[in-house]
């Protein structure tokens, strides 16, 4: 699990048919102090996030494909939670 | 998931059964905004993508798992054609 910021959406319409009707968003990984840590990724969405929010991704299939409920998906990244808060240092 | 820009095909008459009936594409990885990094690679084809599309990718396991029978050696595919990137 790691974190990211949203920092847009991909729309395709000719798509394999395990990401029909999910939403694809764009996402920069964040270190825990919220800098940018490695290459934009693409992600399914499901927790309704949108362009700013600090999400936790997960870029493992078998974690992926139980978050989604689909077993047999071939997908790989996906949000499953909304940051509200992070806390590091002596206040963690 | 990844961008990529497909920059050819690649043509293979002997091949792994597994790849059987696959299309087989040469792919440019691509950033957000459309600038190419890294080498190119080839990727199965899943959407029927051709030259100049800007495509979604994916490599491992998950790759395999495009195409009808999923035990198979394949290390990249193209899931999707982009239409619009909102970054």
């Amino acid at each position: 699990m790691t974190l990211g910021r949203v920092t847009g959406t991909v729309v395709s319409t000719m798509k394999i048919p395990d990401l029909r009707g999910r939403k694809l968003l764009l996402v920069q990984p964040l270190d825990p102090y919220g800098n940018p840590a490695g290459r934009t990724v693409i992600a399914c969405d499901t927790v309704q996030a949108g362009e700013g929010d600090t999400v936790m991704l997960i870029d493992e299939g078998n974690s992926s494909r139980q978050i989604l409920g689909a077993p047999k998906a071939a997908v790989r990244t996906t949000i499953f939670a909304i940051v509200d808060q992070i806390r590091t240092g002596k206040d963690a | 998931m990844k961008l990529g820009r497909i920059v050819g095909s690649v043509m293979c008459t002997v091949k792994d059964p597994g790849l059987e009936g696959a299309r087989l594409l040469l792919l440019q990885p691509v950033d957000e905004g459309g600038r190419a990094y890294g080498d190119p690679l080839i990727a199965c084809d899943a959407v029927q993508a051709g030259p100049g599309d800007l495509v979604l990718w994916e490599g491992g396991r998950e790759a395999a798992m495009t195409l009808p029978d999923s035990f198979n050696p394949a290390d990249a595919a193209v899931m999707g054609i982009v239409d619009r990137v909102d970054a």
